[in-house]
Order: C-alpha cells, then sequence, then structure tokens
C-alpha cells in the first residue's frame, strides 16, 4: 500500500509577524518555521496505517528550499521517503493544487492524508481540490479513520454533528485535532532523515497547462488585524461587578 | 451573467446562508448582475418569507431524499452543472465544515479560483474579498483578476437585511443523482436547541482556571442562561478536560460572536487567534497580569466560580423582570 501525505513549511504559530513596505506580503526573514500544526495528524495517521497495513509512507511538500527541513521532520517522525515540489511560491489554490496533484499522480497512491488547512494562508482548499483533480474522493475535517474490507471508514465533523462515511479507494482525507497523539521523531529516525536523499520535483517536470498556473486571485493588501479593546475593568464585590457588566453588554454594547 | 449564492439546509435554512446572500446582494447591486440561490435538500417546503426581500430572483431548488444529507461528490456536480447553465460570476456560500469543502471541490472542477473564509464581500469592477490570513492576525485585502470567481463567507460576519418583501421565484428540480463512491454510514445530529461554536452569536469558554473538569456546570449554567455555545481552551482540552471539538483557538475552530466570555482563560496568542473578530470580548481570571486582560473590553479579576454563577443569576433575573 502506498500512503501519500501532504505537508507544509509554515511560520509557527506564536510568531510575530511583520508587514513588508511593499504592503503586500510578510517580511519572514528570522522567524522560526515548523510542519503545518494539522500535518502532524496527517503524518502520525499515514505512519499508524503503514504499521497495521505494510507498505510505504511518502510525505509531499510543495514550496520554497527551506522546505525540506518539514519533509526531514517527517521522516523523522518515520515516513519512508520525499518529495519536495519547488517553484510554487507564487502559484494561488487552483495552481498549487494542480503542482501536487500532478506530483502525488507519478506515485499512484492507495491513500492521500493532509492537515485540514495551513495555518499561514488559512486556505482550506488545496487538498481538496487536489481529490477533484486526481478524480478520487474525499473527507475534510477527519477524527477517526478506519480501514475496513478495503474500504476506509471515517467520522467526518460537521457543525453540531457527525457522519460516520464509508469511501472506495484511493480516497483522500483531511485530519484535524482528535484523530490522534502525533509521535516525537526519535533520535536515530532524526540521524537518518539528516542524511536522506529528498527526490525534486520542478514545476516545469509536471507538465501543466502555464495559463492554469497562472494566479487570479490577487493580493491588493495585508494589514495587521489590530481592533483596540476597551480593556476597561470593572471593580467591586462580585455581585456589583456583574450587575455593571451586565448593564454595559445590554446598553451600550446591545449583545445581550 | 449573474451571482449564485448557496443556502445550506440542515433540515431548515440555516441563517448563514441568509448572510450569505444579504452579502451576494450588495455584489449583485454594484455590478448589476442577478443574484440567484442554490438549495440542495429534500422537497423545500419552508415558508417562503424566510427568503422576502433578500434580492434573489431564482431558487434552484434541488430535492432528493437523498440530497438531505451532504454528499460531496453529488452536491458537486449540481453546484458545478447549474453555475455553468447560468453563468454564474461569482459563486457564495457559507463558510461551514460542508461549504468549504464544497466551495474547494467546486473551484477545482471549474478551474476557478476560491477565496475561502472571508469576511466581507465587494465589488469594485471585479469581485473583492476581504480574507483574514495566519488565523486572523493578519487580514488580506484579495481580488480576482478574472472571474468567475468562488468565495466562502465566514458566518456572523454580515447581517441579513431585507428590503420590501419580494419573493424569489421557485425552480423545483428532482433529477437523477450521479452514483458516488463514498457512502453514508451514519449520521449523528446533535439535539434541537444545539448551538455550534462557529454559528453561535454567544460562547462561553472555560481554560486551567476552572481548575478542573468537574467546574464546567458552572459554564454550562451560564451558556443555557445566555444559549450560548461552551468553548474551551487548548489547556483544557490537552489536560483532557474536554473534548477537542469545543477548542476555540490555532488548532482549534475560529469564532466570530457577538459576545465571547473567556473564563480562567490566560489568552495565549494562538487563543486569541480563534476569537479575536468577537464584537465584545469578557474576561474573568483569577490573575491580574493574565494576557487575557490586554484583549478585552470588559475585566473582571476574581474567581470565576463565584462570578460566573452570579452572572447566570443576574441574567436569569433580569430577563424574568
Amino acid at each position: 500500500m502506498i500512503i501519500a501525505v501532504l505537508i507544509k513549511h509554515v511560520p509557527d504559530t506564536a510568531s510575530v509577524l511583520t508587514i513588508s513596505d511593499d504592503g503586500k506580503s510578510l517580511t519572514l526573514n528570522g522567524i522560526k518555521f515548523v510542519m503545518n500544526p494539522y500535518d502532524e495528524f496527517a503524518v502520525e495517521e499515514a505512519i499508524l496505517l503503514r504499521e497495521r497495513l505494510g507498505g510505504e509512507v511518502v510525505a509531499v511538500c510543495a514550496g520554497p528550499p527551506e522546505s525540506k527541513e518539514t519533509i526531514r521532520t517527517a521522516l523523522a517522525m518515520g515516513v519512508n521517503s520525499g518529495v519536495l515540489i519547488s517553484g510554487t511560491e507564487q502559484l494561488a489554490g487552483r495552481g498549487l493544487s494542480m503542482a501536487l496533484a500532478a506530483g502525488l499522480a507519478t506515485l499512484s497512491p492507495d491513500v492521500i492524508f493532509a492537515g485540514k488547512q495551513a495555518v499561514d494562508s488559512d486556505g482550506s482548499q488545496i487538498s481538496e481540490r487536489v481529490a477533484e483533480l486526481m478524480g478520487i474522493p474525499h473527507a475534510s475535517c477527519i477524527t477517526r479513520f478506519e480501514l475496513k474490507d478495503g474500504k476506509a471508514e471515517v467520522i467526518r465533523e460537521v457543525e453540531g454533528g457527525h457522519y460516520h462515511l464509508s469511501f472506495e479507494l484511493p480516497a483522500l482525507f483531511t485530519t484535524q485535532k482528535g484523530i490522534n497523539t502525533p509521535r516525537y521523531p526519535t533520535l536515530p529516525n532524526i540521524m537518518k532523515a539528516k542524511r536522506a536523499t529528498i527526490k525534486e520535483l520542478s514545476l516545469s517536470d509536471l507538465q501543466i497547462e502555464p495559463a492554469l498556473l497562472e494566479s487570479e486571485l490577487l493580493v491588493e493588501r495585508l494589514a495587521p488585524a489590530r481592533r483596540e479593546r476597551r480593556r476597561q475593568l470593572i471593580a467591586g464585590e462580585p455581585l456589583a461587578q456583574v450587575q455593571k457588566l451586565y448593564r454595559s453588554l445590554q446598553e451600550e454594547d446591545k449583545v445581550l | 451573467m449573474s451571482i449564485l449564492v448557496i443556502l445550506e439546509q440542515r433540515g431548515n435554512l440555516k441563517i448563514c446562508g441568509l448572510e450569505a446572500a444579504s452579502a451576494s446582494r450588495k455584489v449583485a447591486e454594484a455590478s448589476g448582475m442577478t443574484l440567484n440561490a442554490l438549495y440542495l435538500g429534500r422537497a423545500f417546503d419552508e415558508n417562503p418569507s424566510v427568503l422576502a426581500g433578500l434580492g434573489i430572483s431564482t431558487l434552484y431548488a434541488y430535492e432528493n431524499e437523498d440530497l438531505h444529507y451532504y454528499s460531496n461528490e453529488r452536491y458537486v456536480h449540481i453546484l458545478c452543472e447549474l453555475a455553468r447553465e447560468l453563468e454564474a460570476k461569482v459563486i457564495v456560500c457559507p463558510a461551514t465544515a460542508v461549504g468549504k469543502e464544497l466551495c474547494a471541490s467546486a473551484a477545482a472542477r471549474l478551474q476557478i479560483e476560491l477565496a475561502q473564509d472571508c469576511v466581507a464581500l465587494d465589488w469594485n469592477e471585479t469581485l473583492k474579498a476581504v480574507k483574514p490570513i495566519y488565523a486572523g492576525k493578519v487580514i488580506s485585502d484579495v481580488s480576482f483578476s478574472k472571474l468567475p470567481g468562488l468565495v466562502s463567507l465566514r458566518p456572523n460576519t454580515a447581517a441579513i437585511e431585507r428590503r420590501g418583501e419580494d419573493l424569489p421565484a421557485i425552480v423545483r428540480r428532482d433529477m437523477p443523482l450521479i452514483p458516488a463512491r463514498s457512502t453514508i454510514l451514519e449520521v449523528a445530529e446533535a439535539m434541537s436547541g444545539y448551538v455550534d461554536l462557529t454559528e453561535a452569536k454567544i460562547i462561553v469558554a472555560g481554560g486551567r482556571g476552572i481548575g478542573g473538569p468537574e467546574n464546567w456546570p458552572v459554564l454550562q449554567d451560564l451558556c443555557e442562561a445566555l444559549g450560548a455555545a461552551l468553548g474551551a481552551s487548548r489547556a483544557a482540552v490537552d489536560a483532557g478536560w474536554i473534548d477537542a471539538s469545543h477548542q476555540v483557538g490555532q488548532t482549534g475552530k475560529v469564532v466570530c460572536p457577538d459576545l465571547y466570555i473567556a473564563c480562567g482563560i490566560s489568552g495565549a496568542i494562538q487563543h486569541l487567534a480563534g476569537m479575536r473578530t468577537a464584537k465584545i470580548i469578557v474576561a474573568i481570571n483569577r490573575d491580574p497580569e493574565a494576557p487575557i486582560f490586554q484583549f478585552c473590553d470588559y475585566g473582571i479579576v476574581g474567581d470565576l466560580l463565584e462570578i460566573v454563577p452570579k452572572l447566570a443569576g443576574e441574567i436569569r433575573n433580569r430577563r424574568t423582570n
């Protein structure tokens, strides 16, 4: 069984972000990058599946050369090999998903896992697009995965409930918190990961129609989400405090 | 040339679909396009007044018992067919769990771009949208250089505005469904009256400061008094005090309520990322140095086990008087 896992190299979630002078991009120098947190669940689920059924786990990542660090993290967690698709930095959702789908097609995976979204662009679309482009079914935001009689049974969360679904393979699933507890890399795996060769594919290797790689979604301006809060401390005895709070919420803010 | 908005249903039409219709109407007016809507589900039998004054010209209702529950393959097929038939230039969908997945699949099939989970839409020669990135730490103004374009709109970000009482024409369609490669084994639906975090107008959330899982009933009682949903910080989830589906923040849910009451939550940057767009934030915490007090509208320094029940009592008193 070939299990592919899509991963992304993203700024650590605790990073303080600075907007560049052009107002359209971020200054990412000096920021610590990590594997996208949701992708850790995907890597773990892929390894768990291999441990049960055998086979091979391949991590696929699109991004700048530094993304190899995140591929090495996946190798240190236990995936068998990694592929970097380079030259994708300027692509929007359409182009990036086409590049990944073309890269994945060379692997003919039986199952693909990915994190439910990347915490930088918050796009929540690349994996689902990849499934559509590859012509395979998928489910997003799963919290349980099981293989039964050659079919994948998953629990997929929706607002206020969940679906229990069964899928023919190949299929793609995006994972979220609750599905598993990602393992830490082991020292021998970290050493092995350092020496591993990472396969590289460039956009031109993938033969995608150039017009479809063109981004049609332009960033006009980035702004920090600064919202001044009133920071009004309510002092006094507890009963007086809650009465004052209630009045403010009801009369001034009209949220009650 | 038209705009197509998807009205999500869960038995009844969901509020977020009506919000998306209202936001779409503004785009329709500014661009001179017609606004149409898509419904997928059982026979559409709602009182049409729910759609009055929303500026929807025609509602296309795809009625089939097997469309009651979301099927990605079937929904995407119908959405893309209708978008092509109507030559839709703009497609708008609520950014719910189902809506986001549907948008991503449809964008791939139609080979167009998608701006997911936007908080505002606009039209100025082309479609524009405001999209939070980096868990809301940065706000990105985006524009589509070519149309059609697809956007999903975060629940609770647009008001439902009705003008007049005009009703849409309803075109009912009952067609054979395509076969699907996935089957629904079971659907677990929440009890009636359940409010989901991402659609809740009021959220009461607890963190490590609540002391332990035995104190959730204190917060749940306030939820009940307010008709609020219960949220939790990552610390509370990781401690095993509550299920991960309640987590608000970077690895949990991003929420946008009118009122967010943070109880015993210190205010880590990853938590703020999940609730920073709340209209009003109240913090109740024993530690006056907690970072949450720098990011709230009202703060009460004190023991939440004393404050929260008093607040619930005050709300019940006022409402009965």
